[in-house]
């Protein structure tokens, strides 16, 4: 069972997670991936942009990828739009399996592709202002992996 | 009209989110842009939609009535 959302307000993860579990009582494992604004460098705000028309049929798209080269019982991938502060949630991929393996890979390749290939775009700010975040090369080697 | 939408740094280089234009061809559209911000609309790594489809080549494409033309810019998400 798939489950994607576009969050443009604030998400409970632990409220997630926990909806989760008890929706795969079947899985013997769940692999969950919380990603947050992390509180360093002077970061005070954390700026994520969509794209109406693309971003979610983009991201249900790679719900369906994932499912399809993993035996995955349960995927949920949950990305916050909007501008986000220290410690929010900015995304959430639960992904539960009969056996760890699958639900470990599932998480990490939904993530990278989440990471570099989603209709997402990230500015920060600091004191001295909004700073758009242009993607890192290790993102695409991270991408790279999956062949 | 038609509107062009400018996603991520784009959107500084424009000084808008969108803008609306006359419908007609994309060249002639870009041609009555800034020459600043047409050279960064078509950087080689700017991905163009139309409608919410990737194009593969934007030569040829005629902006109609109410059609919506986005530049995306590298993405960053997580």
């Amino acid at each position: 069972m798939l489950d994607v959302r576009l969050a443009l307000e604030p998400f409970d993860p632990a409220a997630e997670i926990a909806a989760f579990n008890a929706r795969h009582p079947h899985a013997g494992g769940i692999v969950t991936f919380l990603g947050q604004v992390r509180d360093s460098g002077g970061v005070e705000a954390l700026e994520l942009q969509h794209y109406a028309p693309m971003t979610l049929p983009g991201m249900e798209e790679l719900a369906r990828i994932t499912q399809a080269r993993w035996p995955v019982e349960g995927l949920l991938i949950l990305h916050r739009s909007g501008v986000m502060h220290p410690g929010d949630a900015i995304v959430l991929v639960c992904a539960a399996a009969r056996h760890r393996r699958d639900a470990f890979a599932a998480a990490d390749f939904a993530m990278d592709h989440l990471k570099s290939e989603s209709w997402f775009w990230k500015r920060e700010k600091t004191a001295k202002g909004w700073r758009w975040i242009e993607p890192r090369p290790e993102d695409r080697q991270d991408l790279s992996r999956w062949g | 009209m038609a509107r062009l939408v400018f996603m991520g740094r784009l959107e500084d280089v424009a000084g808008v989110p969108e803008m609306t234009v006359p419908p007609g061809p994309v060249d002639q559209v870009l041609a009555a842009l800034e020459p600043a911000l047409a050279v960064q609309l078509l950087g080689e790594k700017v991905r163009i939609a139309l409608n919410g489809q990737l194009l593969t080549d934007v030569g040829g494409v005629v902006l109609g009535q109410g059609d919506e033309l986005a530049f995306l810019p590298p993405v960053s998400g997580g």
